[in-house]
This record gives structure tokens, sequence and C-alpha cells, in this order.
């Protein structure tokens, strides 16, 4: 039952995935990268990770996402240019390519997992009913990456001053 | 740690760094405030003074004062591998000596430079770099191993450097610096060397552990002590002014006077005779190398006297003279007196930065003399001098007594160490003949200092007046300022024997007995060479007679009356002339190792090394090469974003394939 | 286990997203493709993190800050360089070639 659900999810995104880098418009890509992106979210729910789904939904479909729109329409690129997508030649390299690549990393998902390093049957199940679904995530977030996490928070500010710095006409 | 005084070592180095940190900051900041310059300059040397005094009752006060050396560890400096050297102080009987000298005669100097220096501009800098000097020479005496000695050893170098181009406005005296830089680099190069070799042979740096390890781990007479002690005494040779590194102490007198009595005269050029006793076990150690120290020292003794001998600037010949002594004291070392070198280097230091400053005290008063008639003559030339008796009673006294105790006359100081040091090289005659000649030599040049030293006497204080007509009425005493040290030098210069009365004369032997405990290891390992008390009245009585024989010589035989002013002055003629021009060392000098260095430096190092090989064939060869690839390949530089995705897209994809493999 | 469809589903929008790059010549719309490779890799975090330890959550978590971060600086770039040129090709972004 739920490989069937994760499948539909898993298909909704590939297709919608496919759509957006089709679409002439790049209103219509936005839109349907959006979708992708929710499948992806009912994904990370399925894979027991409800945190980052929220994240998910929360950050990517409604921050990111509402900015790139924003720039689309603030520059009135929401009609399809001439030239924004390469003409055959670039067709048969983009396919070329991506179906090599592909190619090249489908023995990935097959391969096993190296036991050494695998956690026994369960464990991540028992962590998160012990602290439940954002503190399982926010543990090691605060103990292990504490200093990651801190040099993030710099980092998002360095981007916020430097969008400003780029953005702005006059300072 | 000991719990008493002792412990406040660290206050001596650390007053002298503060005074220079502070003067520094006023030499930069508000170089014209005077009053507190001198304040600092001189407060923190008159505490640290103090703080040698306290510590030196204290170390006496110590239940077992004749033990090992007290060693205060404050950090870790290098710690690599098996090397560990700690930035240790040591207090014992030969580094109190030395501390009690650099600070109690560096308080007197800096006194006497507060009047000396009073209108010149660079004041507060002067007193920055006073102060720095004594840190360094504290960090040279204290220190308790090689590399902490070497930091002093190189920061009493920069000192004497930037004293002695103080002004360096003048050309003659920036070079004059640059040349004791580099002198004193190949001895420290010396220095080096001794350094790594010790530690390859003892497995450390420290004082103790390499005094202990010596004698088993280096063979006695062995090739490696004698490397190793030659080398050392190739650092000694250049920061001692010893033949063959000498040359740069007279020039050296283009600074201060009272620099030139602090710190080349008094304390740093003594610093070789330190480190030998120092390593008075390792020398022990290597009977050739002490032979060479000892003639070496002979053989300097004799040849800076001659030179001294037709010298007319007063500091010159006070300059030779000190590297005379410095001779002494290192035929002293040699022979294995560490107890007379150290004496004489103890009565030296007085006596002789009492006759630097009495001379500075002559040349303040020439100088202001001609200043008042805009006269631009050399205020340093004795042949300006003559009957300055009259004018400046109290220097003509206290030089008087400065130089019977150069010349050896009893009672004074220099008497008692300098015989002390004929005795030591003629008893050791008896096992070595070869010690015989040095103490003929330095006999012949204690004639020769004595004669010298009269003649300076003369030239300057006595006889008539050679100033000028207008001159003369501005010609006085100085300033208490300048007196006072002088009188305390005197002093000095007078009773400094007491502090080592031979057995002979029913003395205690003091700083003999006080010296045992680090001198003994070395003592122990050399011949022993006793003395009939008949032979020893016997030297007394020739040193004595060479001594009154030199000086009632240089009476008969001078007449300042025939002296004619220095603009005036004919040529020279003969050995004076060669004499006056200093056996022409300095050019032989030029000729041999400067000129052929510059050309290979100039020729083949620069313009065919460096200009074409390295300049030419691998600089511009490399951007050539750069050029060219780039030249070749910029057709895949299309500019379109796109195609470089596309590009490496591909670099992944074989990434991946590689990796997938 | 849904570790293998995962997988592959993540393999399948990582070709996607760089397709599009390929494809593209909008600049935001190659942006947007980029922002899907990223998801690709969350996906594979997610999932792998069920049987490796929650440190591949934490890791998405990282990721979607710099990606944040990413989306506001490169579009203020976009919008910068569309001041210049008026346009959001890269057919016109060709300045790194010298003239």
């Amino acid at each position: 039952m739920t490989l069937t659900v994760f499948w539909i999810f898993g298909v909704i995104a590939m297709g919608s995935g496919l759509l957006c880098i089709t679409r002439k418009n790049p209103i219509a890509s936005a839109l349907w990268l959006v979708v992708t992106l929710f499948a992806l979210a009912a994904l990370f729910v399925l894979l027991d990770a409800q945190f980052i789904a929220v994240l998910q939904v929360l950050v990517y479909a409604g921050a990111i996402m509402v900015l790139f729109l924003f720039v689309i329409m603030l520059l009135n690129l929401g009609r399809p240019g001439p030239t924004d997508i390469k003409g055959p030649l670039g067709l048969l390299g983009a396919t070329v390519l991506a179906g090599a690549l592909l190619l090249l990393l489908r023995p990935l998902g097959e391969a096993p997992l190296p036991a050494g390093i695998q956690l026994p049957p369960g464990t991540v199940a028992t962590l998160q009913q012990q602290r439940g679904m954002v503190g399982s995530v926010a543990t090691p977030l605060f103990d292990t990456y504490l200093v990651p996490f801190e040099i993030a928070s710099v980092l998002l500010l360095a981007a916020i001053v430097g969008a400003v710095v780029l953005a702005k006409r006059k300072l | 740690m000991t719990g008493t005084t002792v412990d406040l070592i660290w206050l001596a180095p650390a007053l002298a760094l503060l005074g220079f940190v502070l003067n520094g900051t006023l030499a930069l900041a508000r170089p014209t405030a005077k009053t507190l310059v001198s304040t600092i300059g001189a407060g923190v040397l008159l505490a640290a003074f103090g703080v040698a005094i306290a510590v030196f009752s204290a170390f006496t006060g110590l239940h077992a004062p004749t033990e090992a050396p007290v060693v205060f560890r404050y950090w870790s400096w290098i710690p690599v591998g098996t090397l560990q050297v700690d930035f240790a102080l040591q207090v014992d009987q030969l580094s109190l000596v030395m501390l009690l000298v650099v600070t109690g005669v560096g308080s007197l100097i800096h006194l006497f430079s507060i009047g000396y220096m009073k209108d010149d501009p660079g004041y507060a800098r002067y007193f920055a770099y006073l102060n720095l000097f004594v840190f360094f020479m504290l960090v040279l005496v204290l220190g308790a191993s090689f590399p902490v000695m070497f930091v002093g050893w190189e920061g009493v170098g920069l000192c004497s450097y930037l004293l002695i181009g103080f002004w360096f406005t003048e050309e003659v005296n920036a070079n004059a610096g640059r040349k004791a830089f580099i002198m004193n680099r190949i001895g420290d190069f010396g220095f080096m060397v001794a350094m790594f070799m010790i530690f390859w042979s003892t497995g450390s740096l420290d004082f103790d552990t390499v005094f202990a390890h010596a004698p088993t781990a280096l063979t006695a007479g062995g090739t490696a002590i004698t490397v190793i002690t030659l080398f050392l005494f190739l650092g000694c040779t250049g920061k001692s002014a010893q033949i063959p590194l000498y040359t740069w102490l007279p020039d050296a007198m283009a600074g201060p006077t009272p620099v030139s009595a602090l710190i080349h005269a008094a304390t740093m050029v003594t610093a070789g005779v330190y480190l030998v006793a120092r390593c008075n076990l390792l020398f022990a150690l290597a009977p050739v190398s002490s032979a060479v120290v000892a003639g070496v020292g002979a053989l300097t003794a004799l040849f800076a006297a001659t030179i001294a001998l037709q010298q007319w600037d007063i500091k010159k010949v006070l300059a030779y003279s000190t590297i005379s002594q410095l001779g002494y004291m290192f035929l002293a070392v040699g022979t294995g007196a560490m107890t007379a070198g150290m004496f004489h280097l103890v009565t030296h230091a007085c006596f002789k930065a009492l006759l630097f400053l009495g001379s500075g005290s002559v040349i303040f008063a020439l100088h202001r003399a001609y200043h008042h008639t805009h006269s631009h003559e050399d205020a340093q030339d004795m042949r300006n001098m003559g009957g300055l008796a009259r004018y400046m009673p109290w220097t003509t006294a206290l030089m008087w007594i400065a130089t019977l105790a150069i010349a050896g006359i009893p009672p004074f100081s220099g008497f008692f160490s300098k015989d002390e040091i004929l005795t030591a090289a003629f008893a050791r005659g008896s096992v070595e003949p070869i010690w015989l000649v040095f103490w003929g030599l330095s006999l012949v040049a204690a004639l020769l200092t004595a004669f010298y030293m009269t003649r300076l006497m003369i030239y300057t204080f006595h006889g008539p007046n050679r100033t000028g007509e207008r001159e003369q009425t501005h010609l006085h005493e100085a300033p208490w300022i300048l007196t006072g040290p002088l009188v305390v030098l005197g002093v000095l210069s007078a009773a400094g024997g007491l502090l080592n009365v031979p057995e002979l004369y029913h003395g205690g032997e003091w700083l003999h007995h006080w010296l045992e405990p680090v001198t003994q290891p070395g003592a122990a390992l050399r011949p022993e060479a006793p003395l009939a008390s008949g032979t020893e009245w016997m030297l007394v009585g020739v040193a004595v007679a060479v001594a009154v024989i030199g000086i009632v010589g240089a009476w008969q035989l001078l007449k300042p009356e025939r002296l004619v002013p220095a603009r005036n002055a004919p040529e020279e003629r003969g050995l004076a002339r060669i004499l006056r021009n200093k056996w022409y060392v300095d050019e032989i000098y030029d000729a041999l190792i400067v000129r052929p260095l510059v050309w290979f430096s100039r020729v083949v190092l620069w313009q065919e090394i460096d200009q074409r090989v390295i300049d030419g064939a691998a600089v511009n060869g490399a951007a050539r090469g750069a050029r060219a690839l780039g030249w070749a390949n910029r057709w895949i530089q299309s500019g379109q974003v796109g195609t470089y995705v596309a590009v490496f897209v591909v670099g992944v994809l074989l990434i991946l394939w590689r990796a997938m493999g | 286990m849904l570790l293998s469809p995962a997988l592959a589903i993540s393999a399948v929008l990582f070709t996607l997203g760089v397709a599009g790059v390929l494809l593209r010549r909008n600049a935001i719309v190659i942006f947007m493709c980029v922002e899907l490779m990223l998801n690709a890799v969350n996906l594979t975090f997610v999932a792998l993190a069920q049987s490796l330890g929650l440190g591949g959550q934490v890791f998405v978590f990282f990721v979607m800050a710099v990606a944040a971060a990413e989306a506001a600086v490169g579009l203020a770039i976009i919008l910068a360089v569309y001041r210049h040129k008026q346009s959001v090709s890269l057919q016109n972004m060709n300045l790194l070639k010298d003239g």
C-alpha cells in the first residue's frame, strides 16, 4: 500500500519535473516545479521525515518559489521568449547527455548499503518516538552540527546583504 | 622558585623593557617631554639595579649558595621533538656578577646621558634604545640556555647598530653601524653553528644539561668539542672585537659617547668573555681551543695597543684600548683563569666607563666651546685639546685615576686584575711553554698601554691649550649630572681591586671563592700550575716596572708643546703613519674580502645568475610558456555559458563513468 | 523498503534538472532546474536517513538554507544583469569572452 502511494507521488514528481523543464512560459515552468516540490514533500512524509516535509512546503514551495515568481513578474518575463529553448541540436545534446547520466546513476539505486554503516532496523523510528518528530532532527542540529548551523546563519546574513547590494540601483 | 627575593629576578629585564616601551612611545608621541623621558630612562635602570642588589643579597642568604644555579622556567618557547627550549632565566654567581655590572654601570651611564644628550632632538629615541639595550643585555647574561642567551646576543647587536648609527643623517655614522652589524653577523654565524653542534652532540641546549652531559658525551680534546668551542669563539671575536673581527669597534665610536662607554666598553663587548666563562667546562675539554683563545687574546692585546699609540681621536684611542683590554680578558679565560678574566671584566667596566665618560665630558666641553664660536673644528681630536686640566680639574683628576688603573699601578683596581692575568699566563707557561710567549706579548702590551694612556692624558689635559684663543673663554667643567657619575666610577676604579685581593697580600680572594661553583668544573679539568710566592713577587715587580716605564717614558718622550692643532697638522711619516692608518687592516680587508665579494655579487650573482638565468630563463620563460599555451588554447573559451555547462556535464559523466567502472 | 524507489526517483529528478540546464537559455528557468537537482539530492538524503541515521535530515536542512541564500543572491544577480542587458537569456551573457 505505502509502496503504491510512494510510486504515485514519485510519478507525479517526475512528470511535473519533465513538464517544468519543457514548458516555454517561465511561469508555467515555475508552477510545475511547485507541483514537483509538493510531491516531494509527500515522499518525505512517507520516508518518516515529517518535519522536513513541512519545511519543504514552507520554505521551498512557499518562500523560494514565490521569490522566483516574483522576479519573473517583476521583469515582465511572463511570456515565452523567442530563444528560451535551444534548437533541435540542443535538444539532441541534452537528451543524449541526460540519458547517459541516468544510465550511469542507475546502478546506485540497486547497490546494497554496506552493512557496517547501517543502523539496526527501527533505530530511527524509536528515536522519533522518544524525542518527537522535531526533536529528533533538532537534537543533532544543535549538538553535533552546532557550528555548521551557526555558519549557515552567517551565510544567510551575507546572502541578505549581498542581495540588497546587488539588487539596489544606488546605495 | 626559591620563595625568596631571588624569584624577583624577572623584574630586572622587565623593568628595562618597560622603560623601552614607555620611552619608545614617548619618542613617537611626545619627543619633547625630556623630563619624563629622563625620569623613566634612568629610573627603570636604578630600579633594576635595586632589584639586582636585592637578588644578590637574597642569593647569598640562601642556605646553599654554592650549589646548582637557580633556574626559573617561565614558558615553553621552542618545543620541537627532542629540542625543548624554555624561556628560562638562570641566577648563579657568574650571572649575578654580570647583572650587577650591567645595571650598576648602566645606571651611572644613564645618569650621565641625561646631561650629555640634553640638547639632542632624538633624546627620547636615545633613551628608548638604551633601555632596550639593557633589556637584551640582561637577557644575555641571565638566559639559562644557549638560545635565550642568543636572543640577548642578537638584541644587543641590534641596539649597538641602532645607537652607533644614532646620528644617521650623516652617512659615515650609518655606515659604521652597518659595519658593526655585518661583522657581528660573521660571529653570530659561529655562535649558531656551535649551538647546532652542541645540540647534536649533547641533545640539549640548556646550560645545566649541556654542562652535565658534555664530559661524557664529548671526548676531551676531541674534534667535536674543539670545533664547537672554536665556533663559539668565532662568535666571541665578533661580539668582543678580537682579531680578526675587531675592525667594527673603532668605527663604532661614531655613536654618542655614553653609548661607547656602556655598550662598546663596559658591557656588550664583554659578552664574549662572559660566554667563554659560562662555557668554561667546554673550553677546558678543548685545550687546543683554549690555546687559540689565549693566543688571539694576547695578540689582540698587543696589536690594538700599537694602533692606539698613534691615534688622534680621543675616542679612537679608547676604542683600541678597549680591544686591547678585551684581549687580556680572553687571554685570562683561555688560560683557564676564569676568575681573573671576570675580575678584569668588572674592573675594566668601571675604569673604561670612567675613561669614556671623562672623554665625553671633555668632548662636551669642547663641543660647547666650538658651538659658541660657530667653529667647525673636530671636538674629538686631541690636537685640538691640551691644558684642559686648568679648566676641568675634576675630570682631569678622575681620568688620571682611570689611567693609573688601566696602566696597572698599585693599588688601583686594574693593577690587581691585570696582574692576576699575567701571573696566570706565566704560571701556565711552566706547563705549556707557548703561554710564555702569550705572557711576553701581553707584557709588551702592558707597556704600550701605560704609554698610550699617558700620551692621551698629556695631550688632552697638560701642556699648552690648542683649542683656540676665543674658545678658551668658554671651556669649563661639565655640570654635576656629568661629573657625578664620574666620581662614583672613580671611586670604583680606585677601590675595585678590593673585590679580589690575592693571597699574596693576605687578601680573601672574595671573587675567586664566589665564582668557584661556576668555574670549578672547568678548573678541575685543567693542569695544575702552581707558582712559588717568590716568583709571584717577581712577576708583580716586572708588571709594575713595565707600567712605570710606560708612564715615565711617555712623560719624557712626548712634547705636547710641539703639537699643532689638527687643522695645520703635518702628515706623519714611517711607522707612525702605518700605525695612524691602523696597519692598513681595513684596506686589506677591503681588497681581500669586500671588493671580491662585491664583484662576485654584482657580476656573477646579479648580472649572470639572477638576470640571465633566473629572470631570463626561469621567470620570463615560464611567463612566455604560459602565454604560448593560452594563445594555442584560447578557442575553447567561447564565452557561452551554455557550452561551458555542456562541457562540464561531459566531465562529470566521465568521472562518474570511471568511478562506477 | 522504500529506499530503492526513492533513489530511482531521485536519479530521474536529478537527470531532469541536468537536462533542463542543458536545454534552456532563460537564466531563471536554469535556476529552477538547479533547485530541482538540489531537491533530488534532498530526497536521497531523506531516504538514506532511514537506515543511516538522522544526520541525513539535518543535511537537508542545511541544503535548504544554502538554497535560500543562493536563490536570494542569484535572483539579485539576474535582476542586475537584466537592468544592463534588458534580457535574461544566456545567449546575451558572453562577457566572459574578451571582445
